[in-house]
């Protein structure tokens, strides 16, 4: 979430003030608190620090102990275990068909046959939505790539360079961002057509503004560090110093940003197909699955509130997941 | 400040010509034919000497830097050409569309300032960790709701479980209840997480100590020493969102069938109506540097330390705009940081 925050805090220096509420010279209760807070924290920290040395344990066991001690965390990688395992091999999850129905049973509520209840046509909801995965995730993911890689490129090539270079691509980036992402998705569909591809690449380039601005302020930190100097003065080639030096060492909050964009990129790609720009109607997509509910909102609640829930957990899980790739900034474990 | 205007407005006008030059490269630039799409598609029954006469009388034959710049002089007449379906002016389309939206984003942003403001004044102010743990909480999940599906729950509860609003349609105030919440939830959550990090932030600088130990209440110094404060760069996201109401708009106006500029883009691109898509963008592009325009003139209103002469002066936050769907953390904390300069953040 914050790894700008985490930057700048490197930049100023070791002394971080701690996200709570400090206690003021008004308040010398907290203060004594506080203050016998900090040193059994100093104990514990130290403790756990030499743990591993105390009981031979290897960073993975640590690392494991660590995440049971978050529990949100957890859950969320549980779930994008299951929304990948539904994405790539969705027939292990719901081994039905998601087209075919049985008209008889159609809008039943959820039950323990159909979990997620039946549509207008008898088809199981819950393996409509288990197969629908794939067609969201994938568009999803397309999304980001195209996003970072196109983004990634521009930021990189406008910090490496600079002078003139930086400063067209940096003030189209301005305007790209003066237009709000959704409608410049629309305006490239409009363009490109329907269906899932081109909905995943309008999403991907109405990303890529932001992506090349991190990218670009992160390789003008790069740029002028030592060891970039030492590569060109060694006498590499501009390529070798930008793949090989430059670029591993800017990923990172690139990396960060990508995890958060996928959510971001689940949201914007069922958005449009809730608007009609996916596939074409039988295929499940998330988004055209909440839009199929509405027509039987006001007797069939299942069809547009667990399409909709899926969406709700995995852009949680998402951001979850990213918050925990930056270093779980203010986190109290 | 007259120069400072004049400096401001020059810059919105060129924010704005670049917008424009950047949809036509979008919509007419990028290969594929807009004439066949527009009047075409695999499925229609024009001869190709219709096309090229449909090209010869859109002008759409000529070499694409000739098209740019009359359609750029009919532009600035305000002439954004037909739309293909209806063949009503655009300027028309998008003047009757423009009042039913605006009612409702309006009354979104209202609903947002109020709702996430007071979210992240509670949060910092209280005392009990677990309650600040779950408002601070909120509004991640308020980013992470999809607004259809938010808009239909409430339609679900509000209009069929409790009649109390319309479903749909546009007659009168109550209609426009539930899709202003809806349009609001996202940015009152990008408030509220704003608001919230800058409040505590600001919690922390001396001079709220100060005021403290000269005897001023808690109440007093939360709201009237740090949360005037704190709204700067609160502010500038309310300015970034007001564009993401438009294109939240799209969404909403589905959801809720309301007449006005979101319905009126998503049938525009269902038809493949290139002009009527382009003056929409230009639309948005136009609220967003009008109202990125009000917010610096407001800056040094609120905010003194803010010099608008001939003194340099911190260049104004230009952070990217973070709309409804993609709304995320990484946006408002580089708003944040961006605009912790001029707010006196940083000691």
């Amino acid at each position: 979430m914050s790894s700008l925050d985490a930057l700048r805090a490197a930049e100023r220096g070791p002394q971080q003030p701690t996200e709570e509420f400090v206690p003021t010279a008004l308040d010398p209760d907290a203060r004594a608190d506080a203050f016998a807070a900090t040193a059994t924290d100093r104990f514990a920290d130290a403790v756990l620090e030499r743990e591993d040395d105390l009981v031979h344990r290897g960073p993975w066991r640590t690392r494991l102990e660590e995440l049971v001690r978050k529990p949100g965390l957890l859950l969320a990688l549980a779930w994008s275990l299951a929304v990948l395992v539904a994405a790539f091999a969705p027939s292990l999850l719901a081994p039905g068909d998601p087209l075919s129905g049985v008209p008889a049973d159609k809008l039943q509520p959820p039950s323990a046959e159909h979990w997620f209840g039946t549509d207008q046509l008898g088809r199981d909801l819950y393996t409509r939505v288990v197969h629908g995965t794939q067609l969201t995730l994938e568009a999803a993911l397309t999304a980001v790539l195209v996003g970072l890689v196109v983004g990634a490129v521009i930021g990189l090539v406008a910090g490496f360079v600079g002078g003139v270079v930086d400063d067209v691509a940096m003030r189209v980036v301005d305007v790209l961002l003066s237009i709000p992402a959704l409608l410049l998705s629309l305006a490239l569909i409009t363009v490109l057509g329907f269906g899932t591809i081109n909905v995943a690449i309008a999403v991907g380039l109405a990303n890529v503004a932001s992506v090349s601005r991190i990218m670009r302020s992160e390789v003008l930190r790069v740029r002028t560090s030592t060891f970039v100097e030492a590569s060109h003065a060694g006498g590499s080639r501009w390529w070798t110093t930008l793949g090989q030096h430059v670029l591993p060492n800017a990923a990172g909050p690139v990396v960060v940003l990508a995890a958060l964009e996928l959510g971001g990129a689940v949201l914007a790609v069922s958005s449009l197909s809730f608007l009609g720009y996916g596939e074409p109607p039988p295929a499940p997509e998330w988004g055209a699955l909440v839009a199929g509910g509405r027509d039987y909102l006001s007797t069939s609640w299942w069809l547009t509130t667990l399409p909709g829930l899926t969406i709700v957990a995995t852009v949680l899980a998402a951001g979850r997941i990213s918050r925990a790739l930056d270093g779980d900034p203010g986190s109290n474990r | 400040m007259t120069r400072y205007l004049l400096r401001r407005l020059a810059l919105a006008a060129g924010v704005l010509l670049a917008a424009y030059t950047v949809t036509f490269l979008v919509l007419y630039a990028l290969p594929g034919d807009p004439v066949s799409i527009m009047y075409g598609g695999e499925s229609s029954d024009v001869t190709p000497d219709q096309l090229d006469a449909l090209r010869a009388e859109h002008g759409l034959d000529q070499p694409l830097v000739v098209q740019y710049l009359t359609q750029l002089g009919h532009a600035l007449r305000g002439d954004l050409g037909d739309s293909v379906v209806s063949g009503q002016p655009v300027t028309q389309l998008l003047g009757s569309a423009l009042p039913p939206t605006a009612q409702i984003a309006g009354l979104a942003l209202l609903v947002a300032v109020l709702a996430g403001g007071s979210l992240a004044v509670v949060a910092t102010a209280t005392r009990s960790r677990r309650l600040s743990g779950f408002l601070l909480s909120l509004p991640p999940l308020g980013v992470a709701i999809p607004s259809f599906w938010f808009g239909l729950t409430l339609v679900q509860w509000f209009s069929f479980q409790i009649p109390l609003f319309p479903a749909l349609g546009n007659q009168g105030f109550a209609s426009a209840v539930l899709p202003a919440v809806t349009l609001a939830l996202p940015t009152s959550a990008l408030i509220a997480q704003m608001l919230s990090r800058s409040l505590l932030h600001t919690l922390r600088e001396p001079y709220v100590d100060t005021a403290l130990a000269k005897g001023a209440g808690r109440a007093r110094v939360h709201l009237r020493h740090a949360l005037r404060n704190a709204a700067l760069p609160a502010l500038t996201v309310t300015g970034l969102v007001v564009g993401g109401l438009l294109s939240g708009a799209v969404v909403t106006e589905t959801v809720f069938s309301r007449a006005g500029i979101g319905r009126l883009t998503a049938t525009s691109v269902s038809a493949q109506d290139i002009p009527v898509v382009q003056g929409v963008v230009l639309v948005a592009a136009t609220v967003y540097v009008l109202v990125n325009l009000l917010i610096d003139v407001i800056y040094p209103l609120l905010d003194p330390r803010i010099v608008t002469g001939a003194r340099r002066r911190v260049a104004p936050p230009t952070a990217p705009s973070p709309s409804p769907t993609q709304a995320h953390g990484s946006d408002a904390d580089q708003a944040a940081a961006r605009v912790a300069v001029p707010a006196g953040g940083t000691r």
